[in-house]
């Protein structure tokens, strides 16, 4: 009976947590899906891809609240358990982000010039690249840990890119004398929102590759 | 009255339970990949098995040590053991019962002027020393492999954990397999040459020897000294030394019965014979010896620094009180018993240590 408990355990944690991190590579990409319809003044596209997100979270949600449950009723991975919460429940809030960023616009509205689009699209890229390349190093650390490596710096390539497309953005948006210091401070404060997704995928490598360590042979 | 006296033999198998269950089952308690009521029913299981199949090359090496020919002198020899593992493992220190039963052994001889069989004692000394080495090695040698393997099939986290858990479930299988084969000695070795069962055979079929009743009957009190007792030092053994992995809890536990198993296996001694290589001697080892000696050899390949020398040192350190304590011990009670209880302790030469024997030892002082 032990043997088969195990092998029943072993099944459904994996298939919830690729599950999840398929959630989180999906949150990106509706994430710029609904950005981009933004920025082309569809707001009914804009409207229904955040909804979308907002689907994605919840399930996000409950299945991070299941792979909890799971590892922690069924005591799988004793050692590593820990830091495979810490790395779950940073993930998912990264996939708030990208839903909250997609509410500050749905609050907000805020009127992005035509000249910034292109800016903005570039960091909205950053932030999406930055969280897939953690989602694949995730992938890895679970699949094949020698891997993680070759992921991880992508994050930080680019948290890098991301601090450069924001800074630029930043410049440009506070260089404008057109726009009023209002919309300059709102379109800021939305820069930084996004620019933090990259930021925070940073910090989770950095703990990633402390993990990584702690479980090295 | 033999059952009264076998008492202390009861009493030893059950410290050992509590003590010794922890080197099959601690690490993969301690680091918490198995129910401590699955590796005790295992263990259990396991334990009588091992005995009761296998539990006589052992014992053949401890009666030469010295065959205590009075079934009162075999009470107070394994009282005097079992005390000695009691108290440590109160301490919980992960005691040696080999080394007890050897100290007590060893005060027995003392106290009755039998010569010990220097030899033997030598064989079983030099195991005490050989046996952390030697699982030290093994453990470091299997743990490389195994991490070679893990690397080279890139094996998932929750598989890894999953084989993880079916390997400590049947290494620790083994492993209780060796502990009852090599270490039913130590529990019941001092009463097989003064037992005076008869063979028995149940439906025909099945036939126990008296030796093999007196197996079965102190594998039952380890079984028992597992469930009620071990947990405590499975605690110290499973990350009082060591923080292990999950993968060298596993290690640890191979490396601990193939040392078990070296030393007990009288079908690989004859082997080892058979195409002309040096055999080892098959005499109780330490599991305790063993399996510490498998985690430090595998702190040592870590670098060293997690190691809590600390805990070491008291283990070092009980490894050599307990035999001084058990033969003590067995010396002092061996005196009382005589002295204040009027029971022939040990017989002269010449006269077998059946209740029978005894009357005859009585007689000329009635």
């Amino acid at each position: 009976m032990a043997f088969v408990g195990i092998v029943r355990n072993r099944i459904g944690i994996e298939k919830e947590i690729d599950h999840f991190l398929d959630l989180a590579s999906n949150s990106g990409l509706i994430y710029i899906q609904g950005m981009n319809a933004y920025l082309a003044n569809d707001l009914e596209g804009f409207g229904g891809y955040l909804t979308q997100n907002i689907n994605t979270e919840k399930q996000a949600d409950t299945l991070r609240r299941s792979i909890e449950d799971l590892l922690y009723r069924k005591t799988l991975i004793p050692e590593s358990r820990g830091d495979v919460l810490k790395l779950i429940e940073r993930m998912d809030a990264l996939l708030g982000q990208f839903k909250g960023v997609m509410f500050r616009i749905e609050i907000e509205r805020p009127i992005i010039h035509v000249m910034f689009h292109d800016d903005l699209k570039n960091l909205n890229n950053c932030a999406v690249q930055s969280v897939e390349a953690m989602t694949l190093s995730l992938r890895a650390y679970f699949k094949d840990i020698s891997q993680v490596a070759d992921h991880m710096h992508k994050v930080i390539f680019w948290e890098t890119e991301s601090d450069k497309a924001s800074t630029k953005l930043q410049k440009a948006i506070f260089r404008n004398e057109k726009l009023g210091l209002d919309t300059k401070m709102q379109l800021r404060d939305l820069v930084k929102h996004i620019d933090r997704i990259a930021d925070q995928a940073e910090d989770m490598a950095d703990s990633l590759a402390i993990f990584v360590i702690k479980r090295s042979l | 009255m033999f059952l009264f006296f076998l008492s202390s033999g009861m009493f030893l198998g059950w410290s050992l339970g509590a003590n010794d269950a922890s080197n099959v089952f601690g690490t993969a308690v301690g680091s918490r990949m198995l129910r401590f009521r699955t590796a005790a029913v295992l263990c259990s299981i396991f334990v009588v098995l091992g005995a009761v199949i296998s539990g006589s090359g052992a014992t053949a090496t401890l009666g030469k040590l010295g065959a205590v020919n009075a079934v009162a002198g075999a009470f107070v020899v394994a009282f005097a053991a079992a005390l000695s593992v009691y108290v440590m493992t109160r301490a919980r220190y992960p005691v040696s019962t080999s080394q007890a039963i050897v100290g007590a052994i060893v005060g027995w001889n003392l106290f009755s002027g039998s010569p010990t069989d220097n030899d033997a004692l030598t064989k079983i000394v030099l195991t005490w020393i050989a046996c952390p080495i030697l699982s030290g090695i093994i453990a470091v040698l299997s743990y490389k492999v195994v991490a070679y393997f893990i690397r080279k099939f890139n094996v998932h986290m929750f598989r890894l954990d999953e084989l993880t858990r079916y390997g400590l479930l049947i290494v620790g299988a083994l492993g209780a397999f060796a502990l009852g084969a090599n270490n039913i000695a130590n529990v019941v070795g001092v009463f097989v040459p003064v037992s005076p069962l008869n063979d028995i055979t149940l439906f025909g079929v099945l036939h126990f020897s008296p030796t093999q009743q007196l197996f079965l009957i102190g594998s039952l009190a380890i079984s028992l000294g597992v469930i009620t007792y071990s947990k405590r030092v499975m605690d110290t053994v499973g990350s009082g030394i060591f923080k292990l992995s999950p993968v060298m809890a596993l290690v640890a536990v191979w490396a601990h019965s193939v040392v078990l198993f070296l030393f007990a296996s009288q079908r690989l001694e004859q082997l080892l014979i058979g195409v002309g290589l040096p055999s080892l001697p098959l005499v109780p080892v330490s599991s305790s010896q063993a399996i510490v000696g498998a985690v430090i050899g595998m702190g040592l390949l870590k670098g060293g620094h997690n190691i809590r020398w600390k805990t070491v040192g008291g283990i070092a350190g009980s490894w050599v009180t307990t035999p001084l304590f058990a033969c003590l011990i067995s010396f002092i009670l061996l005196f009382v018993l005589q002295n204040v209880f009027q029971q022939t302790v040990y017989c002269a030469p010449g006269f077998v240590g059946t209740p029978s024997g005894i009357e005859l030892t009585q007689r000329p002082s009635q």
